[in-house]
Order: C-alpha cells, then sequence, then structure tokens
C-alpha cells in the first residue's frame, strides 16, 4: 500500500477506535471494490461494441457467420483479459 | 460506501456475525486437502484427481471410438468423430490453415483437458473446476508458449525472431518504440494473458456459485427470507447453466488462441 493510503488507514483507525488491522482491511475490501469496478467499465463497453458489430456483420451475410463468429470470439477473449486481470487484483487485495 | 468509509464499524459487526451473511474465506473454497503426500512432490489431492480423470476420460473415449472403428460412425465414435470436425474446422482451418493439419492431435489434447477440468465445476459433488488453481492453466500457458516459438524456430530459425521483433514495414526509427513492445507482448503477455484468462474465468465462476450457495442457505435458514431464499437458488440455477458453457467457451478459446500463435508463428507475413 502506498504512503498515502497508509496515513489515510492511520487517521482512520484512531478516530474510529480501531486497530490498524481492522482499519487496513476495510480500506483493502473498499480499494479492491473499487479495483475492480474500473476494471469493469472498459471491457464492457469494448465487448457490447465488438459483439454489436459482429451481429451487424452476421445479418448483413449470414453465409460469413462461422468466420465472424471465431473472430468475435478471439476479440473477445482480448478484451477481457482486461476485466479478468482486474478481477485477479479485487482476489489479490481482497484475500492476500 | 460513504457511510461506510465514515463508520465503519458497520462493516465490522456485519463481519463477527451480526447477522450477516457468512462467506467462507477464499483458502476453504479453493484448498483441498491432500490425500497422501503433504507437502512433497507427489502430493495428491482433489485439484489433481480432477487433473487426472481429466486426461484419462479423452484416452478412454477415444480409445472406445476407435476401438472398433467402421466406415459408418455410430455412438461414441460419431461422437468423438464430430468434435475432431468441430476442432479441425472451427480452431484449426480458420487459425493456422491447411498445413495445421499435423498440430490438430495436441489441439485436440488441450481441448479436452481444459473442457473436462472445467466441467467438474458443475458436476456434482465435485464442484471444483481444476483449472480454478494457477498451477494448470499455467502449465497449459507455458506449452502453447513453447510450442510456438519452436514452431517458429523450426520453420524460420532465426529469421522468426527477426520477424517477431522487427515487424517489417515499419520506419527505421520507431524501432526503438516499436521492438520492446513487441518483445513484451509476444513473450511475456502472451502465455501470461493466455494463464491468467483461464484462470481468472474459472475462480469467478466458482466464487459465483459459491456466494450463490452460501446466500441460498442463511436466506432458507432465516425464517422470514425464505422466498427471497428461492429467487437466490433461482440464480444459482441459472448460473450453473451459464458456468456450463463457461467451461466449453474457455476451452475452446484457449485452443484457438494456441493455435492463433502456432498459426502466426508460421506464417509470419500477417
Amino acid at each position: 500500500m502506498s504512503a498515502l493510503t497508509n496515513a489515510a488507514v492511520d487517521i482512520l483507525a484512531q478516530a474510529e477506535g480501531l486497530g490498524a488491522d481492522d482499519a487496513k482491511a476495510v480500506a483493502g475490501a473498499q480499494g479492491a471494490g473499487m479495483a475492480y469496478g474500473l476494471a469493469a467499465i472498459g471491457p464492457g463497453i469494448g465487448i457490447g461494441y465488438l459483439v454489436g458489430q459482429a451481429v451487424q456483420a452476421m445479418a448483413r451475410q449470414p453465409e460469413s457467420a462461422g468466420q465472424v463468429q471465431t473472430t468475435m470470439f478471439l476479440g473477445i477473449a482480448f478484451t477481457e483479459a482486461l476485466a479478468l486481470i482486474g478481477f485477479v487484483v479485487f482476489i489479490l487485495l481482497k484475500f492476500v | 460506501m460513504l457511510h461506510a468509509l465514515a463508520n465503519p464499524s458497520v462493516l465490522l459487526a456485519a463481519e463477527e456475525g451480526g447477522g450477516g451473511v457468512e462467506f467462507p474465506p477464499i483458502n476453504l473454497i479453493v484448498k483441498w486437502p491432500h490425500a497422501f503426500g503433504e507437502g512433497q512432490w507427489y502430493g495428491f489431492n482433489k485439484i489433481a484427481l480432477i487433473s487426472l480423470i481429466a486426461m484419462i476420460v479423452p484416452v478412454l473415449l477415444f480409445w472406445l471410438a476407435g476401438r472398433k472403428a467402421s466406415l459408418v460412425p455410430k455412438g461414441v465414435q460419431n461422437v468423438m468423430e464430430s468434435s475432431i470436425d468441430f476442432v479441425e474446422q472451427q480452431v484449426v482451418l480458420p487459425a493456422i490453415g491447411p498445413d495445421g493439419m499435423r498440430y490438430l492431435p495436441m489441439l485436440i489434447s488441450m481441448f479436452f483437458f481444459i473442457w473436462i477440468g472445467n466441467l467438474f465445476e458443475v458436476i456434482p459433488t465435485a464442484h471444483m473446476p481444476a483449472n480454478a488453481r494457477m498451477a494448470n492453466p499455467l502449465m497449459l500457458a507455458i506449452v502453447a508458449w513453447v510450442m510456438f516459438i519452436g514452431v517458429g524456430l523450426k520453420h524460420h530459425k532465426l529469421g522468426y525472431l527477426k520477424e517477431a521483433l522487427f515487424p517489417p514495414g515499419v520506419p527505421k526509427a520507431l524501432y526503438i518504440l516499436v521492438t520492446p513492445i513487441e518483445f513484451l507482448s509476444t513473450f511475456l503477455i502472451r502465455p501470461f494473458s493466455l494463464a491468467v484468462r483461464l484462470f481468472a474465468n474459472m475462480l469467478a465462476g466458482h466464487i459465483l456459485l459459491v456466494t450463490f450457495s452460501v446466500l441460498t442457505i442463511t436466506l432458507v435458514g432465516a425464517s422470514l427470507l425464505v422466498i427471497v431464499g428461492g429467487l437466490s437458488f433461482a440464480m444459482l440455477v441459472a448460473f450453473t447453466g451459464f458456468e456450463f458453457m463457461v467451461a466449453f467457451l474457455q476451452a475452446f478459446i484457449f485452443s484457438l488462441l494456441t493455435a492463433v500463435y502456432i498459426g502466426g508463428a508460421l506464417h509470419p507475413a500477417h
């Protein structure tokens, strides 16, 4: 954790009469939720746009649906990786 | 959240059993005791058992299918032949091309190992995907990594590294910028993202199912909240179906990406 967060945790702990560990857990949980929430925004927009375009392509040219679908899954896999890294950060912040 | 920030004791009170849902700690839902060999290299737990089953079941199925192979397939042979057809049509041909057929056995073993390992997420009494522990996806990603670099080096000698690190058609001065980025994305981020994608998807699914199970048990136990517990149970059923699909999709995407990387090493021109 950064120095700024540490200072915030100390202030919080003194104000509430909590142990430093408890306050740290609270800060960790909040940071974890924030990390995953922010990480989900970009890939959410990206996958929505990607699948929308793929559906449009398939509706225009149904005969190329198979190829478009394979490429769509590839694109989803690459875009989704960002959200999944956010999820791993969530796990690390919350539980480790 | 602001309220909780102003008064953290609210959160802590809920955690100490003041009527809140008692979610099990993460170690309880992914760590399993060893059957034997605790702490040794031959240590054997639930994950190892599932991995072993995921290895044996495809071998058994293909053996059954090929034992009495007939020209007109039926039964097990029919199922296995259509699975080979699926990997051929959806993975190998679009990603590598006709000359990628020699990698079909490797890709199909990968596909079946991941798929059956994942399926244990929704199989009752097991309820643990083998790929929700980092060791399995990491090992598979290393196999894919060694495979595509090996294919590149075998077919293009050191020209593969030149093609990968110095893509043609880029102005000379830009190589200062392009080469480190290409090195990072091809040789480090590729295996990392391959492993993390599979691992995080399966772990997320596992945690989702655990969350709704815990919620359902807690709500059904509470006197007035049985009706809400029914809704939670419906969500559990829906997500079980969803995870059944995800198990297949992740196996498909992992083998497809491996094929794409092999194809990129085989034909670096595009």
